[in-house]
């Protein structure tokens, strides 16, 4: 058997109000791929940030190489041999791939070294990446990359990932598991955390699985089903989203030669995009971020105004309409980035509440807030989609990444709109809360509404969605239904081709 | 007794006791001191709440000195076109004059900014520097007193009864912009507490893209927001020129319009912190005059101290959120 390399013992953290860790022991080999598995808030990114040094454990120790092993801050563990690639990159956009690289180390080489050493591990560990290239004209999987060969120049003996594959695509999932099973032959070990329990059935050699801060359990994962070990996760079982089959309404939502140069300078512009959502009907929008994405769904919301009569609901135009006015006629929409766009981090889950709050119970006609009735639709929201807060006066940015999701989704579905548009709904959220984001999203629809659902996993939309359609560089394909489609169809449409196929074509 | 014993632990004590001490509980100064500092502090209080709105939301009006100053010369302009005439709305009319001027004034800069995304805080200073110009200008040009044997300066309102901004209590300092200045605190407290307008500034200052989700305007925020502070800085520079100045002079402006800034963040953009910041800072102002007489320190020296007071917060908002660290390798 392997030698231990990192030894986890009896490790307990708390936070004012929450146990975090509780007393969790496990080991890891050198040469193996451990999964760290749970929900959102179990204590994944607590635990794994006390192994980087970021916060430091109430009790308990743990060893590196039997070696006691406390880093007080990330140098400390990185020096040690310890790695990390985070979720949320910390690059520069207007930088090159060398100059984000020198920037995070501690006595960077001269940028021409930096660059040779940089291809060498990048062709070594099958990671294409051109040292010179401008960050924010790189796609999602490659600044992964950037990030993944900034850890290997350190040569570390263990490999932190969290969340790795929840922004790439099927081809870069593939591209990322073949390097990381070459680091596994080199000896290397990595903590790999994930939801996606069909991704580390086929990649873990062991995993270790969290609730609520205590570790419930270890197994195989490649001799344990996806269900199990989903079951053992939430501590229950959970149902897969259920709907039922109806006939669809008029259409509620027509978008027709929809085009937007966009000002930023990363962005993506919208070239003559049309479709349109029916009532009861869910139209799922693939591709992979930033082909338009964001820019469409400013188009919707009303952040981007364009010609009234290019967006029409009920018939009407309103592309000239602001956000809240387009509230007020039914149409709401949920944005990608919780913090920042859809919340505001630093107020109270109530603050954020109102922002899509404008009806006159809340709001009267001279501008007085019933703070009374915003905190009663708060409740509401906490309650009805189980968002896990201490009060409603916690600060946005105090949720769990999940939670916010739930927050930021329920707010906007509890307001029954007529026409919904969400981009990633489930981004970045464990198994039973995407699960049930999925199934209320499918409930509003059969409520008589439109929903489009922009996402980048292709399993999500083709459990909720009835139409398919991909988004590709700024343009659109048609839409066609989904049961019509095959695992080829899907993949000549993200590349950008559409399908000759009549019959198949909504009329 | 108690500033006795500090007075002779060493000068600096004597300093410190003098200008915050003496003005208000030494009896040589407190006749004189207590009632300047409600008239020190009403303009700048007022001042300061217009400008912790546009704080709140991000938008950095620095140039309410200029804004003052129009205001001055806008009312003031009312009541010398109608001089020598009474009527009750004289003064009414004037004040309305005078949040116009400072309205306008500030909307040059928003304006800018809306239109040609200039920056609020180059324009709005510079602007000082203009309406320093037009001061001079008009207080030796338009509105000099026909009767003031060609010296600078406008008729004195003090003896203009319908335009004069008198004491509402006697000898207490209390005229009409201290009022106007205690309303604003309170009507700023609700803003904030209760008001949508106000909760729209606070997210357009702590989430500009979720402000923008929300449906709140970039353009209408900014408006509002310069212009609620230009309008307050200039009824401030009004009842100035009304009341205690009581002339459109060249020298009329004494750096107020500065000091709000101050007052704003020392009283955190809370109205009430303000309320008790600008107290404090008049303290400064008066206590200064009187270490200047007594000591004989040079003018400067008060600026120095005030510009300290917004130094040291900034240095402790700066040392609470982030640590020294040694760079290890």
């Amino acid at each position: 058997m392997a030698e231990v390399l990192l030894q986890m013992d009896g490790i307990s953290k708390s936070f004012p109000g929450v146990k975090a860790n509780d007393k969790v022991s496990f080991h890891i080999n050198s040469g193996e791929i451990h999964a760290l598995l749970g929900e959102n808030g179990a204590g994944k990114s607590t635990l794994v940030k006390m192994v980087y040094g970021l916060m430091q454990p109430d009790s308990g120790s743990m060893k590196l190489s039997s070696e006691n092993f406390r880093p007080s801050e990330p140098s400390k563990a990185r020096q040690s041999g310890i790695a990390m690639v985070f979720q949320h990159f910390s690059l520069f956009d207007a930088l090159n791939v060398a100059e984000n690289i020198a920037l995070g180390m501690e006595n960077p080489p001269r940028l021409e070294d930096l660059s040779e050493k940089i291809e060498t591990v990048s062709k070594s560990y099958g990671l294409p990446l051109g040292p010179k290239r401008l960050v924010g004209q790189l796609s999602a999987g490659e600044r992964q990359r950037v990030e993944i060969i900034r850890c290997l120049l350190q040569n570390p003996k263990l490999l932190i990932m969290d969340e790795p594959t929840s922004v790439l695509t099927p081809n870069e999932v593939k591209t990322l598991f073949e390097t990381l099973l070459r680091l596994k032959g080199e000896g290397k070990s990595i903590l790999y955390i994930s939801h996606k329990l069909e991704e580390i059935r086929e990649i873990c050699d062991y995993a270790t699985i969290l609730r609520n801060g205590k570790k419930v359990g270890s197994c195989i994962p490649k001799d344990t089903s996806a269900k199990q070990i989903g079951e053992m996760m939430v501590g229950k079982s959970f149902s897969s989203p259920s709907r039922k089959s109806q006939e669809f309404g008029e259409e509620l939502l027509q978008v027709s030669n929809l085009s937007i140069r966009t000002k930023d300078f990363f962005g993506t512009s919208l070239s003559n995009i049309n479709f349109s959502v029916r009532v009861g009907e869910i139209l799922g929008i693939g591709g992979v971020a930033g082909n338009g994405q964001d820019e469409l769904l400013s188009a919707l919301s009303g952040e981007e105004k364009t010609s009234p009569s290019t967006i029409k609901v009920f018939n009407q135009p309103i592309g000239k309409l602001a956000p809240d006015e387009r509230r007020a006629i039914g149409m709401r929409a949920a944005p990608e980035e919780r913090l920042g766009h859809a919340a505001a981090p630093a107020m109270t889950l109530i603050e954020n509440t109102l922002i899509t709050s404008h009806s006159e119970d809340v709001i009267n006609q001279w501008g007085i807030i019933n703070f009374d009735s915003v905190k009663e639709k708060t409740r509401d929201i906490v309650s009805e989609f189980d968002v896990r807060t201490p009060t409603l006066d916690n600060a946005a940015t105090s949720l769990s990444g999940g939670n916010l999701q739930k927050f930021v989704i329920g707010r906007e579905i509890l307001q029954r709109p007529r026409v919904f548009v969400v981009n990633q709904p489930t981004w970045g959220v464990d198994a039973a809360a995407a699960a049930f984001i999925r199934q209320s999203i499918l409930n509003l629809a059969s409520n008589e509404s439109a929903v489009v659902v922009i996402s980048q996993d292709l399993d999500e939309l083709f459990e909720i969605c009835d139409t398919f359609a991909v988004l590709t560089n700024g343009r659109m394909s048609k839409s066609h239904d989904i049961s019509s489609l095959s695992p080829e169809d899907v993949g000549l449409l993200m590349g950008g081709s559409d399908l000759d196929l009549k019959n198949r074509d909504k009329a | 007794m108690f500033g006795l014993l500090l007075g002779d632990f060493s000068s600096a004590f004597g300093a410190i006791k003098l200008i915050f001490w003496d003005p208000l509980f030494d009896e040589n100064f407190a006749s004189y001191a207590r009632p300047q500092l409600l008239v020190k502090a009403g303009p700048i209080i007022l001042i300061a709440i217009g400008l912790s709105i546009g704080f709140k939301a991000g938008i950095w009006n620095i140039g309410a000195e200029g804004q003052y100053i129009l205001g001055a010369i806008f009312g003031a302009s009312v009541a010398l076109s109608l001089y020598p005439q009474e009527s009750v709305l004289i003064f009414p009319a004037m004040i309305l004059a005078g949040a116009f001027g400072g309205f306008i004034w500030a909307l040059i800069p928003a304006l800018l900014k809306v239109y040609f995304k200039t920056n609020e805080i180059l324009v709005s200073l510079m602007l000082v520097y203009v309406a320093e110009n037009i001061l001079a200008s008009v207080s030796q040009g338009l509105l000099r007193n026909p009767e003031g044997m060609g010296l600078p300066g406008s008729r004195n309102l003090k003896d203009y009864p319908s335009a004069h901004n008198s004491e509402i209590i006697a000898n207490s300092g209390m005229h009409w912009g201290v009022l106007t200045a205690i309303l604003a605190v309170i009507l700023a407290y609700f803003l904030f507490l209760k008001h949508q307008k106000g909760f729209e500034i606070k997210i357009a200052g702590e989430a500009p893209k979720a402000a923008f989700f929300a449906g709140i305007n970039p353009s209408k925020t900014i408006i509002f927001c310069m212009g609620m502070s230009g309008l307050l800085a200039g009824m401030a520079g009004l009842f100035e020129v009304a009341g205690p100045a009581g002339q459109i002079t060249m020298s009329f402006n004494s750096g107020y319009g500065f000091t709000a800034i101050i007052v704003a963040f020392l009283g955190r953009l809370n109205p009430w912190g303000i309320l008790l910041a600008g107290l404090l800072m008049a303290l400064t102002y008066i206590g200064g005059e009187i270490a200047q007489l007594m000591l004989g320190l040079p003018g400067a020296s008060i600026q120095l101290l005030q510009g300290m007071l917004l130094f040291f917060l900034l240095a402790t908002d700066i040392l609470t959120n982030y640590r020294f660290k040694s760079r290890s390798s």
